[in-house]
């Protein structure tokens, strides 16, 4: 069977690390990737009356930004990879969105970076490696 | 010589220091009494009562039209209520359109324009003047209100302009244009014009110096009297920075600040009602018995209901048009999606806000009655009951918080600057939307109307309470007065948009996403 890795992206250091991890898995198992970028976005955020007019035109100009300057990169730099590649790009939790992309793409893992220190943020907020896992449907690797 | 010019710059500065405050008061009297000759006459137009009656045929306006509502929906406000909640938690909602606009954050911005200070000091007004029956009629108001709510949002996404660039423009004057238009119905134009006008005296008015007005008095009220033009030009400093100079950081505090201050305030209210929870049965009893019998207050029962409709309608805006800009930028296929979740709106904002604080207010003892007769005493004007440190407006609301809790005044003070706050920035809005509907849009033309809108905020916090609540109300009432004719004629577009929605959600058509 063909293996399906998921890694999430947003052009980081350790994102790289991340796709480079992932890269090699599949070309060792014969997978393939999907590179994966999260918007995070709360429908239960509060927005001023400006903010929501503009909200349909932000949103596709924040899509596009996230494909020019994170998601086609990453690809560009798997094109001598011989692997075949997919992106997705949504809005939602990082986390639980990771977990859905995964999902609906029939991927049987899910690859992502780790963000730096263990800092007061994350052990208040939880981080989205830790979120992710404990919630995701696939196995998880965590790239340092 | 010498010595008399010494003398005299000496005394220069002591003179300046002893006029500096008679000047400051004289400047906020001369806009006052400007302001008050300037806009009387609008005022008592608005108000005046029926032949023969002192009953304001605007009142009967607001009444009859959420009566009209309720019925030709079938009491649609506690039909679709639980269908409401789900379709704010998003069960409804597709996962494909996340960050675009959801239902929860129409609802929660709509709502940071009404939440403010209504619901603290215009139910302190209600009660000063129409005693604890007129509660009653407030949370009756309410809840028919909630079904010209859901009429009006309906309209307002259906017909919205949706630009090439993505940004959407919608409200009353889009559906009175094309709606009338699409329905073949003459005056379209003239209506949305006319509503226009009003909309921008509105956003000046009950948006933006009744905003100032009370702002000013709640902090005059913690920190000392003081001329009230001070308060109005640090606002108008901070208003023109949010909506010229784009200052977003403001704008974001504000919005995420204001619904935690909204929770804080109804939980300090329920707090004080279970502190005196043996009380609660006697407070309904006074709405109760205030509601149908006057109990002497200021008019009687028809005062009490006055009151309470007119408070009610002023705090909630259902029927006044403004709801449905604010709602009309939401993402859905289904425009009577965003009818359902706006009746939540009067619902959270009188049926629960309100009568939270008006409950402190009656139980806190602040209305003096008379011990023998159980009567509320009448001030010498005979035209509001006597409170227990003769307070009005906001201050009766925060000596009744403070009476329980009483360092609640200071947490109250940030309150009503914040709801003050995005109150005036969700109006400045509207205000705008009106204006560029009138004059086209274009950069200079929209700074003309912001710098007007920040000169208000100046003259708004000068004023006396008296002059500027009248005009608010005025401004307001009749941007109902043209919407809710509008509302008539379309409203069975909202019927059919109502039917097919929901054999389509009961046949499965319709399906839970979540």
């Amino acid at each position: 069977m063909s293996h399906k890795i998921v890694v999430g992206y947003d052009g980081s250091d350790s994102a790289n690390a991340a796709l480079a991890f992932a890269t090699d898995l599949a070309k060792a198992q014969g997978g393939s990737i999907v590179v994966a970028h999260v918007l995070e976005w709360s429908p239960y955020s509060f927005l001023t009356p400006t903010e929501l007019e503009e909200r349909h035109k932000r949103r596709g100009e924040e899509l596009d930004r996230a494909e020019a300057a994170i998601l086609a990169p990453a690809v560009d730099s798997l094109k001598d990879s011989g692997l075949e590649i997919d992106t997705a790009l949504k809005y939602g939790n990082i986390a639980t969105t990771l977990g859905e992309i995964a999902t609906e793409s029939g991927a049987d893992q899910i690859v992502i970076g780790r963000n730096g220190e263990p800092g007061l943020s994350s052990r208040v907020f939880g981080s989205v490696a830790i979120s992710l896992a404990q919630a995701a449907p696939v196995p998880v690797t965590i790239v340092p | 010589m010498t010595n008399q010019i010494k003398a005299a710059a000496l005394a220069a500065p002591a003179v300046l220091a002893a006029s500096a405050p008679a000047m400051a008061q004289s400047l906020d009297q001369t806009i006052n009494e400007g302001f008050a000759s300037a806009t009387g006459w609008f005022v008592s137009f608005i108000f005046s009562p029926f032949p023969g009656t002192s009953f304001p045929w605007i009142v009967m306006w607001l009444v009859i039209a959420a009566t009209v509502f309720t019925l030709y929906f079938g009491f649609i406000q506690f039909r679709a209520f639980p269908h409401s909640i789900s379709l704010v938690k998003g069960d409804y909602s597709d996962p494909n359109d996340a960050g675009e606009v959801s239902h929860f954050q129409a609802l929660a911005t709509a709502l940071s324009g009404t939440v403010g200070l209504g619901n603290i000091a215009g139910v302190a007004v209600a009660v000063g003047i129409g005693g604890p029956g007129a509660t009653f009629w407030m949370i009756l108001a309410g809840l028919m209100g909630m079904a010209s709510k859901f009429t009006e949002c309906t309209l307002g996404v259906k017909y919205r302009n949706e630009y090439e660039d993505g940004t959407v423009s919608g409200g009353p004057m889009y559906y009175m244009t094309k709606g009338f238009a699409e329905r073949g119905l003459p005056a379209g134009g003239f209506m949305a014009v006319l509503f226009s006008v009003f909309c921008i005296l509105g956003a000046f008015g009950g948006g933006n110096m009744f905003q100032a007005n009370q702002a000013h008095a709640q902090i005059a009220n913690v920190v000392g009297d003081y001329p009230g033009w001070i308060t109005g030009l640090v606002f108008a400093a901070i208003v023109f920075a949010v909506i010229v100079g784009g200052l977003k950081s403001i704008a974001k505090v504000t919005e995420k600040v204001v619904p935690f201050m909204g929770v804080l305030y109804v939980l300090t209210a329920l707090v004080i009602l279970i502190m005196n929870a043996n009380m609660i049965g006697w407070a309904f009893g006074q709405i109760f018995a205030g509601a149908f019998t006057g109990a002497g207050v200021a008019g009687g029962m028809v005062g009490a209901l006055i009151q309470g409709f007119k408070r009610a309608a002023f705090s909630n805006e259902a029927g006044v048009g403004s709801a449905a800009i604010a709602h009309s930028a939401v993402r859905t296929k289904e425009p009577i999606t965003e009818g359902f979740v706006s009746l939540l709106e009067p619902f959270i904002d009188t049926v629960v806000i309100c009568t939270m604080t008006a409950l402190v207010i009656i139980i806190t003892g602040q209305l003096i009655s008379d011990p023998n007769t159980g009567m509320y005493l009448l001030d010498e004007g005979a035209s509001t009951i006597q409170t227990v440190d003769g307070n009005k407006g906001v201050a009766l609301t925060s000596a009744a918080f403070s009476s329980a809790i009483p360092f609640f005044k200071y947490i109250l003070a940030i309150a009503v600057i914040l709801f003050a706050f995005s109150t005036m920035i969700s109006w400045s809005y509207y205000g705008l939307k009106a204006w560029t509907f009138l004059f086209g849009e274009g950069q200079t033309k929209e700074l003309v109307f912001k710098v007007i809108f920040c000169i208000f905020v100046v003259i708004g916090a000068s004023a006396n309470l008296g002059p500027v609540i009248d005009f608010s109300d005025a401004a307001i009432f009749a941007m109902a007065v043209v919407n809710i004719v509008a509302l008539y004629f379309l409203m069975p577009v909202v019927k059919g948009e109502l039917d097919s929605y929901l054999s389509r959600l009961k046949s499965g058509e319709i399906k839970k996403f979540h």
